[in-house]
């Protein structure tokens, strides 16, 4: 991969844009929230799609499972939840401070919780299927979790539930959410870091490549597999939940499981990046929300058709992606293609042995 | 649940209305479903915005009613519209991805269902319409069974157009260019059949039956910009519950979906029908899964 | 002299096709065994019967005396009886250092093994010392899939020697290899079986190199056990040559 020297710098680029830009930038702090939230989608949809191979398109499940956990936990720890998604927000329950915040925190390790072992019970089920069919139900499951919250009553059903309300004035709470976001992204970018540079990441590679070479090679693939989706399923649940308390507002079609919008984001912002890279989904991820946001206003109601023309063209024309494409021209640069001295070298381990 | 089961097991005629009302709408589900078989198998690709071709079809026959026509006539010209626009998405997208891996067809139809619904949604808004063609309602034990005429002719037209499919890839020149196709493209293609031009035909004539389907959509249902993927994941469920190449079985599965859930949104509420047709799609693709592994690998 | 695995009157059908029928096989541990015949004569159905690739219509399969013919791939694999592919199969947008971490055994995995930092230690020790043993220590950070088909059949050896096998099956190692490059493969192929104690199990087509190579030979034919023998009994066989010449 890139030398330590330039990670380095980038790191240091992208921390000290991440703790500056809102402050430069008041009026944006929320976009570039969302920015973040965006960094995290796609490199945790990497993990499935492009490090193993397994092309999820309903990865966006737990990112509303774990919205819905932790709207549920916050509220149910000092109230009944059915009364109050009866009354539609007609009910305004006052958190004081120390409830809100002890009521977030575990909402929130719960949510990533919950989306995990969720993951695990549809990986059970999914993780048979290859190829397309892996796709076509992974999407089936986000469409059914939407449809199923969605005649849910208790939860509030398609109408929602109106999320406690951030104590502190508005310029705080913004930050606050920020804040979450931005040291989400990370951590699972670290996180991911430090798994791909292990045996397991390696793992993962080996079954995108040949399942089953791997599994006569005595590869536990089917534990690979549902260790990473639950790894993917665990970022999303929490980064779920911190958009639901940012949102406010949480409703089933729109914000929970978006698999239409966040859904194929995720996807299209690796693929553009270049899937099944470290640094692929980031880049991807901040271009695709830089233009995205800048180009916005001036589409007028357009915005939504240009992205979808900007996703096929994506995938079709340019699916190898930007760092795809890097790896292709300056294949030294990253490392790989070198052809070291004449048959003659021998490893260091014999060396130290011989001498 | 429990209380509208009662009620279909005290009131069988209420169960046969469920079950006809069911058959008329398994009709159009089987047509889709036959399109996207076509297309899956003779070009290897899972077209993921079948769905919206039938809403678009569906808009056409709106169109027409609005200005006054008649939308059964819309049918012909459902056909005719769609089958160019089918043939232009296949050289400006499908092209490209025919010989691609499948995640990457995959991915660019969902692409192009995004976009259709979006077009939809900026040029007639996302409220809910329908196609009114003007017939009327007849009834049968005791106002019981409802039957509207415009079911009836819908599922003959249905019926019709199925028959002319079936006819023109026994028959003609290019039904029998495309089933070789399906079965050997490589040896299609030394035998001198232009496949490019074969598979441009096969998902135009696709595009052509879904909005055709969606015709008759519009004239018994309502369609609405975002309905579009709930069809194509029916039309998965068909496919992959009968099995590729299974024409008898497409169309039996067809009807068995319209019915199965006609039924289920009665005894669950009508909230839950989409949910119903999802768990289906995940039921038949885990079912087809377990038979898969035993075949390949339990050592029993 | 233990057998490692015992085959004991395996029949496989595939529809009316019986691919094999009624076969009996002995592999001494520590030893090189050869399968040879005709081709469909069910060589690689009976590889795949071995390995778990597809249950078994009747019969027994031993490994170290266990009952292994309900088993699946994996499981077999982790009890430590691995085999090559006839069409080489490796990793093949991984480089060959990769390829070789990746394929450690996993008998005993541990959140610690999963975990482990790659690129160093004694895994990384073993898997370059293993390329310098198939010779392609310079190639170690290509990208598998660039290399040719003959190297890419050595780093597919290799990745198995990683993984510690008791067994290792190969399904005809030197099929599409460069003749000038059989007589190193042979070689390398006896000093896995001596210096690192590996029971091979090897289907081929070279009568040459199977006569070289192996200690004991058995011919299949038209899915039956013909014969089993040394090197020499086999070769003057008349069964057998009847099976080679197409005679019946």
């Amino acid at each position: 991969m890139t030398s330590a020297r330039t990670d380095g710098v980038i790191y240091a680029g992208l921390i000290a844009f991440g703790i500056v830009g809102p402050l430069l930038f008041p009026g944006y702090t929320n976009q570039i929230a969302i920015m973040w939230l965006m960094v995290l989608m796609a490199s945790t949809w990497d993990v499935m799609g492009g490090q193993t191979g397994y092309n999820s398109l309903g990865n966006i499940a737990f990112f509303g499972i774990g919205m819905y956990a932790s709207a549920v936990v916050q509220i149910a720890l000092f109230y009944d939840v059915g009364e109050y998604t009866a009354a539609f927000g007609a009910i305004k329950v006052e958190f004081t401070d120390a409830q809100y915040f002890t009521g977030l925190a575990l909402g929130l390790g719960l949510a990533g919780v919950i989306a995990a072992i969720v993951s695990v019970l549809v990986g059970l089920c999914v993780f048979g299927l290859r190829g397309p069919y892996f796709a076509i139900g992974t999407l089936g499951v986000a469409v059914a979790m939407a449809e199923l919250i969605s005649g849910w009553n208790y939860v509030g059903g398609g109408g929602g539930i109106s999320m406690p309300v951030f104590p502190g004035e508005a310029g705080a709470s913004s930050l606050a959410f920020y804040a979450m976001f931005f040291v989400l992204a990370i951590v699972a970018h670290l996180f991911l870091r430090w798994l791909y540079s292990t045996q397991f990441g390696l793992a993962l590679n080996a079954i995108r490549d040949d399942e089953d070479k791997a599994e006569a090679m005595g590869l536990h693939t089917l534990r690979y597999k549902l260790i990473a989706w639950a790894i993917a399923a665990f970022f999303m649940g929490i980064a779920g939940a911190v958009f639901g308390n940012m949102i406010g507002f949480i409703e089933p079609l729109e914000v929970a499981f978006p698999t239409t919008t966040f859904g194929i984001f995720m996807v299209a912002m690796a693929l553009l990046g270049g899937k099944g890279t470290l640094w692929g989904p980031v880049l991807g991820a901040i271009l695709f929300h830089v233009v995205k946001e800048l180009t916005w206003t001036y589409l007028l109601d357009w915005q939504w058709v240009a992205l979808g023309a900007i996703i096929v063209v994506n995938i079709v024309y340019f699916q190898q992606g930007i760092l795809g494409w890097a790896q292709d021209r300056w294949p030294a640069a990253f490392g790989l293609k070198v052809d070291e001295g004449g048959d003659d070298a021998t490893p260091a381990g014999a060396r130290e042995a011989a001498e | 649940m429990l209380d509208n089961l009662q009620i279909l097991i005290a009131a069988p005629a209420l169960a046969a209305d469920l079950l006809i009302q069911g058959v008329f709408i398994g009709a159009i589900f089987a047509l889709v479903a036959y399109g996207l078989a076509l297309v899956w198998g003779v070009m290897n690709v899972k077209n993921l915005c079948q769905g919206d071709y039938v809403i678009v079809g569906g808009y056409i026959a709106y169109l027409m009613a609005q200005s006054g026509i008649n939308p059964i006539l819309a049918l012909p010209i459902a056909f005719v519209l769609m089958f160019m626009f089918g043939w232009v998405v296949y050289l400006a997208v499908i092209r490209r991805v025919v010989d691609r891996d499948m995640f990457t067809s995959l991915l660019a139809t969902f692409g192009l269902a995004l976009l259709i619904a979006q077009v939809l949604n900026l040029i007639f808004g996302p409220e809910v319409r329908t196609a009114e063609a003007g017939f009327g309602t007849f009834f049968m034990a005791d106002g019981l069974i409802a039957i509207q005429w415009v079911r009836l002719i819908s599922l003959g037209l249905a019926g019709a157009l199925a028959l002319g499919i079936v006819l023109f890839m026994r028959h003609s020149r290019m039904g029998r260019a495309i089933r070789a196709t399906a079965q050997d493209p490589r040896a299609a293609r030394v035998l001198g059949v232009n496949t490019d031009q074969v598979y441009a035909f096969t998902y135009a004539l696709n595009a052509a039956i879904c909005g055709a389907a969606g015709v008759l959509v519009s004239l018994i249902w309502v369609i609405q910009p975002y309905f579009g993927i709930v069809y194509s994941i029916r039309a998965f469920v068909i496919v992959t519950a009968a099995g590729l190449g299974n024409l008898p079985g497409v169309i039996l599965a067809g009807f068995g979906l319209g019915v199965a859930e006609n039924m289920s949104a009665f005894l669950l509420g009508a909230e839950f029908a989409v949910a119903a047709v999802v768990s289906m799609l995940l039921i038949v693709l885990i079912y087809r899964q377990i038979q898969l592994y035993r075949v390949r690998q339990v050592v029993r | 002299m233990t057998n490692i695995i015992e085959v004991r009157g395996v029949s496989k059908a595939y529809g009316g096709v019986h691919a094999n029928t009624d076969i009996s096989i002995d592999v001494p541990a520590g030893k090189i065994t050869g399968l040879i015949g005709p081709n469909g004569s069910g060589k690689t159905t009976l590889f795949n019967s071995i390995v778990g690739y597809h249950p078994i219509d009747t019969g027994s399969i031993k490994f170290e005396g266990r009952e292994i013919s309900r088993l699946r791939v994996p499981q077999i694999a982790r009890l430590g009886m691995l085999r090559t592919f006839q069409q080489t199969r490796i990793y093949s947008k991984m480089n060959c250092l990769d390829n070789m971490q990746i394929s450690v055994s996993h008998r005993e995995e541990s959140l610690g093994s999963m975990f482990a930092l790659r690129d160093r230690g004694e895994i990384i020790d073993r898997a370059e010392r293993l390329l310098e043993f198939v010779g392609l220590y310079a190639k170690r950070r290509l990208i598998s899939g660039d290399l040719s088909f003959g190297q890419q059949k050595l780093l597919e050896f290799a990745m198995a020697l990683m993984n510690q096998p008791k067994v290792l099956l190969l399904d005809e190692p030197t099929a599409g290899i460069n003749p000038t490059l059989i007589n190193g493969l042979i070689d390398r192929l006896k000093r896995a079986n001596q210096e690192l104690g590996v029971t091979l199990f090897v289907i081929e087509h070279n009568m040459r190199v199977i006569m070289n190579l192996a200690e004991q030979i058995s011919c299949l034919a038209h899915g039956q056990l013909l014969a089993t023998g040394s090197p020499d009994e086999i070769q003057n066989d008349q069964r057998v040559i009847d099976a080679y010449l197409g005679a019946h």
